[in-house]
């Protein structure tokens, strides 16, 4: 396999959220719209500059990128759509530098959104994929709830997890959530809380799933010189990975594209899990950031549970993770939730925290991880930034 | 041994009938296929022999771009399990909570099962695949061995049709198969038997044997629309299961009958009749579907195989039962969520074909498969040797059947 | 005055009393059964085309289906093979002179609510004849049994070997016809023949020698009871079907107050 090129002279800048609403009267490209003008006014540019545009949501109707580009008035050289739900934010982050290296673009513009009025989750879930549509949906309907449910349940059964390992994520989230002013969920929960919580499929509760809303993410990737010139903070970009249908011969997933893939990540950005100083995991349901944290090599297969007991979670603790709250605790704005742990990671890097600020944080990994398709999910991607 | 009818508030709102999701794709229209006919058949590819699920174009372990619908083994093992607490669909919404789980199947591929109660979350299961509300094929996974308390299952409940405790209509006396039909009913513990009965001035020879207090004999002539209406305003929201026994048979070709007179007739009972018995109880069974338990749930069709192919000697016959098998194929869609049996029958052992040689279909045996596909929740079947042998010719390729006659 | 016009008087005064012989047109009349190799006699069917709804927001109307001989009807010589050759023998040729004629009723309900199986026969026809004088030539005959007040299985009165109700016996039949040279045969059952009519030789008397003479026949008559023996007017117009063997029809009948 041929070695990857780092990605010298790109950096990521403009992290940018638009504080996220339960529900909304507004289109996805309201939203969208909203993401892509504040990420420019931050870095001083102007619609014109724009010459590459990425694109991920849900709800854009018949709409992709290339409608927006006319929506929004926009003429780029270099354009991409990327249906990867929690994936969306690496992927976008790892193309776009890719343009930018080449010379195919100089200012690519990464945004992902999604609106949600009343019972357009349900509207999704009817005709998420043509597997879903077959052979999920028809199912009891539970959508990703049902389907987390079985991969927890295996997961508990296989390695042990209890509910109170998953409750320690949850509850570690939550605290980091408090001082994050978007964030949708705005009181402490303990552990009674958690474990008393209404069950949605066992042994998924009301705490372990993310509450769909309407909101929107971006970045913005330039080269080095260009975000100093505008005197922008920025950060790295020291490696990413991402793969998709990974193990398909594996009965039940308990395991993700990472584990094919993190050697790899870790080579390239010249660290290992010891050297992050952060950690964002798309957490759409603990038991998944308990398989990141094995796949990403935290620790090993089986053994999250453990490291969860071991370890402080929250953003002063001994392992900084999913350090604005994550969507357990701020929401999940559809695509916008594979770009939160990205636009986190970006502000912990740049020193612009809206909550808690990691002290000396010089090393995020964030993980996504999207697309439950069918019984598992397909998409898997990884990035390690780094301080600039 | 199966539940006891409750009763039900009469007072209480009856909650409208709603459909468990219907989109599919062609492919996934496979499982309803195999799922009517009782087979537990999935796609395998042709050019590696792989079994593949979900259904799908394109194999995906060689890209292979024929697959073929056939058995396969139904063993797995149950590798996770939940119990739904909250859907997002208003159908599942009232059957809260519901267990579903992942099997992976000795076969090969992993599904995404209902699960029988009695199933551990993890260990053997029997795959089944089952016709839902909808009409469409949905996996059950059950236990290995079957018990006689299997059925009591609320999955099996919801998607069954068994006549135990349910309210049956009959709704030709006079066909020459309703007395046996009522008799198996009554012995698979039918609530009641309505038997409709056209031209009460007649005698009724067939039932003078039957004597059973849950038989309830109601005017009904399904050749005239305004008896027909009667009968469903009387009787129309008591109806669980209605079986379309109008049937009408005379031999003759095409060119050897002089008139259509008998073909009137033969229209009358395989299209016009049935027909009106949809207009009319239809949409007050269908409006009652909803129910929670022991709503009405099918509509049997009594057809002939000839239907596929006509049958020398009985041309004229075979055509209206042509048009009554496309009738019937069309209630299908349209009385959802009821269940649409269509079951095919050769030659009746009666007057009318003494002169065609054996086998010959018996009133009982034909009675006893429709009471087994009610219960075993089959939609198309075909019944007797002869009709089993055109079907399977049919399948095979209507066009030469067509040619064999 | 002519004598139409003091009919016509007496019909205003009401000195005229009009009796509606007929019974009800409905998909409930039982209608003549036979063996299942036969075609059927079609059953009166109504069928609604629309009643002020969407099928037709101002108006309600029905198309109705029924064999010639359903409800209270007509035969024509035609009906029967005996009388096949015979001129104008259908509905549409009959003259129409026909149908407006008077009625000699013989009374027999007693004997035919004591058995089903009662048949008419020449000693009580004679035996009628003494106490009303003889049957005028050119009257209709018709044979009162109150079979009419029936319904449903006791007016069809169908048992395995088929049906039993009054009827004439061959010689009754011909002693009419031939004796008394009446227009027809009127009866209240479904048949002008008894319902074991088919072990009479000829079987079916009635049909045989009445249309074999060009004579009439009705049937399924009703409210004989309320004629007296002699001298009621029957108006019996049957639909001039073309080549008609027979047909529903209102029979009224007319007696003086």
């Amino acid at each position: 396999m041929s070695r990857r090129a780092g990605y010298e002279g790109v950096v990521v800048a403009a992290p940018t959220t638009i504080a996220y609403e339960r529900y909304s009267i507004h289109d996805a490209h309201w939203w969208i719209g909203r993401a892509l003008r504040a990420a420019l006014a931050a870095a001083g540019a102007r619609p014109s500059d724009v010459d590459g545009l990425c694109v991920s949501s849900f709800s854009l109707g018949a709409d992709t990128a290339v409608g927006l580009t006319q929506h929004f008035g926009l003429s780029p050289r270099w354009l991409d759509h990327i249906p990867m739900g929690g994936a969306c934010g690496v992927v976008a982050l790892r193309r776009a530098a890719r343009a930018v290296q080449a010379g195919d673009a100089d200012l690519v513009a990464c945004v992902a959104g999604d609106t949600n009025p009343p019972d357009s989750f349900r509207r999704q879930l009817t005709g998420f994929s043509r597997f879903a549509t077959d052979a999920t949906y028809p199912y009891a309907a539970a959508g990703p709830n049902g389907s987390f449910a079985l991969l927890t349940d295996a997961y508990m059964r296989k390695h042990g997890a209890t509910r109170e390992d998953f409750g320690r994520l949850c509850i570690a989230q939550r605290q980091n959530a408090l001082a994050v002013p978007h964030a949708l969920m705005k009181r402490p929960l303990t552990m009674a809380q958690y474990l008393a919580a209404r069950p949605i499929a066992d042994p998924v509760a009301l705490f372990d799933c993310v509450m769909p809303c309407a909101g929107a993410e971006a970045f913005l990737v330039m080269r080095e010189e260009a975000a100093r010139a505008q005197g922008l903070a920025y950060a790295q970009i020291r490696a990413t990975i991402e793969r998709h249908n990974a193990f398909p011969e594996d009965p039940i997933q308990q395991r993700g594209g990472w584990a094919m893939d993190r050697d790899e990540l870790y080579a390239m950005a010249g660290t290992t899990p010891d050297g992050i100083d952060i950690f964002e995991s798309y957490d759409d349901y603990p038991v998944i950031i308990m398989m990141q944290l094995e796949d990403l090599g935290f620790c090993a297969k089986g053994e999250a549970p453990d490291f969860v007991r071991g370890h402080d979670f929250t953003v002063t603790g001994d392992f900084p993770h999913n350090t604005s709250g994550g969507q357990l605790s701020v929401g999940q704005a559809g695509a916008a939730g594979g770009y939160l742990g990205l636009v986190e990671a970006l502000r912990q890097l740049t020193g612009q925290a809206l909550g808690g600020q990691v002290k000396d944080a010089a090393t995020a990994l964030i993980s996504g991880f999207g697309m439950i398709n069918y019984d598992r999910g397909l998409c898997t991607g990884a990035a390690i930034l780094g301080r600039a | 041994m199966s539940t006891t009818r409750p009763k039900r508030n009469p007072l209480a709102p009856t909650p409208p009938a709603l459909l468990p999701p219907v989109p599919r794709s062609r492919a996934a229209l496979g499982l309803a296929a195999a799922a009517a006919a009782g087979r537990f058949a999935l796609q395998r590819c042709e050019s590696c022999g792989k079994v593949q699920y979900p259904p799908r174009e394109i194999c995906a372990f060689c890209l292979g771009d024929a697959l073929r619908w056939g058995e396969v083994a139904r063993g797995g093992t149950v590798l996770a399990a939940t119990t739904v607490r909250i859907s997002a669909d208003p159908y599942f919404r009232r059957l809260m909570p519901w267990r579903t789980g992942l099997v992976r199947m000795d076969a090969g591929p992993t599904v995404v099962a209902f699960l029988h109660g009695a199933l551990a979350a993890e260990g053997r299961a029997r795959l089944a695949l089952r016709l839902d509300k909808a009409g469409q094929g949905v996996i059950l996974a059950l236990p290995e061995e079957g018990t006689a308390a299997m059925n009591d299952d609320p999955v099996l409940r919801e998607l069954g049709c068994a006549p135990a405790q349910r309210r049956v209509l009959i709704t030709d006396g006079r066909a020459p198969f309703a007395a046996a039909l009522t008799r198996a009913f009554l012995d698979a513990g039918a609530a009641s038997v309505f038997v409709g009965i056209a031209e009460d001035w007649r005698p009724l020879p067939d039932f003078a044997a039957l004597d059973d207090p849950r038989i309830a004999r109601v005017p009904l002539d399904a050749s005239d629309a305004e008896a027909v209406h009667r009968a469903a305003a009387s009787i129309g929201g008591r109806v669980d299961i209605l079986v379309n026994t109008t049937w009408h048979q005379r031999p003759g070709d095409i060119l050897d009958r002089q008139d259509t007179i008998f073909s009137r007739e033969e229209m009358e009972a395989a299209f016009f009749g049935p027909m009106r018995l949809a207009q009319s109880f239809g949409p007050a069974m269908r409006s009652l579907a909803g129910e929670a338990a022991f709503a009405p749930c099918a509509w049997v069709n009594i057809l002939s195989v000839a239907a596929l192919a006509p049958a020398p000697g009985f041309a004229a016959f075979a055509a209206a039962q042509a048009a009554g098998l496309s009738l019937a194929h069309s209630l299908r869609r349209e009385l959802r969520p009821l269940r649409v049996v269509n079951a095919l029958v050769g030659p009746l052992d009666d007057v009318w074909h003494e002169h065609v040689p054996p086998p010959k279909l018996g009133a009982i045996a034909l009675a006893r498969a429709i009471v087994a596909a009610l219960e075993d929740g089959i939609e198309d079947l075909a019944i007797g040797d002869v009709a089993q042998d055109i079907l399977a010719r049919y399948r095979d390729d209507p066009a030469i059947l067509l040619r064999e006659a | 005055m002519s004598s139409l016009a003091a009919f016509a008087l007496d019909l205003m005064a009401g000195k005229i009393r009009v009796v509606d012989l007929t019974q009800t047109l409905s998909p409930d009349f039982p209608t003549i059964a036979l063996p299942p190799q036969f075609g059927q006699c079609a059953p009166f069917r109504l069928e609604e085309v629309s009643r002020y709804d969407s099928r037709g927001p101002a108006w309600y109307w029905n198309n109705f289906s029924c064999g010639e001989h359903t409800g209270t009807h007509f035969d024509a010589p035609i009906h029967w093979v005996s009388g096949k050759d015979l001129p104008d023998n259908t509905t549409d040729t009959i003259a129409a002179r026909n149908f407006i004629a008077p009625a000699c009723v013989i009374d027999c309900s007693r004997e035919a609510g004591e058995n089903a199986d009662f048949i008419l026969t020449v000693p009580i026809i004679e035996a009628w004849e003494a106490r009303h004088g003889r049957i005028p030539a050119g009257h209709w005959v018709f044979l009162r049994t109150d079979w009419s007040k029936k319904s449903g299985a006791a007016y069809a009165n169908v048992k395995e070997d088929g049906a039993h109700t009054p009827g004439p016996n061959p010689d009754a039949v011909r002693f009419l016809v031939e004796q008394r040279d009446v227009l027809g045969f009127g009866v209240e059952t479904i048949g002008t023949d008894a319902g074991q009519a088919h072990a009479f030789t000829p079987p079916y008397p009635a049909h045989f020698f009445m249309h074999g003479k060009g004579r009439f026949g009705l049937q399924c008559l009703a409210n004989l009871d309320q004629l007296p023996p002699t001298g009621a007017l029957i108006v019996s117009p049957p639909l001039k079907i073309k080549g008609g063997s027979g047909s529903p029809l209102r029979v009224l009948a007319l007696i003086g107050a």
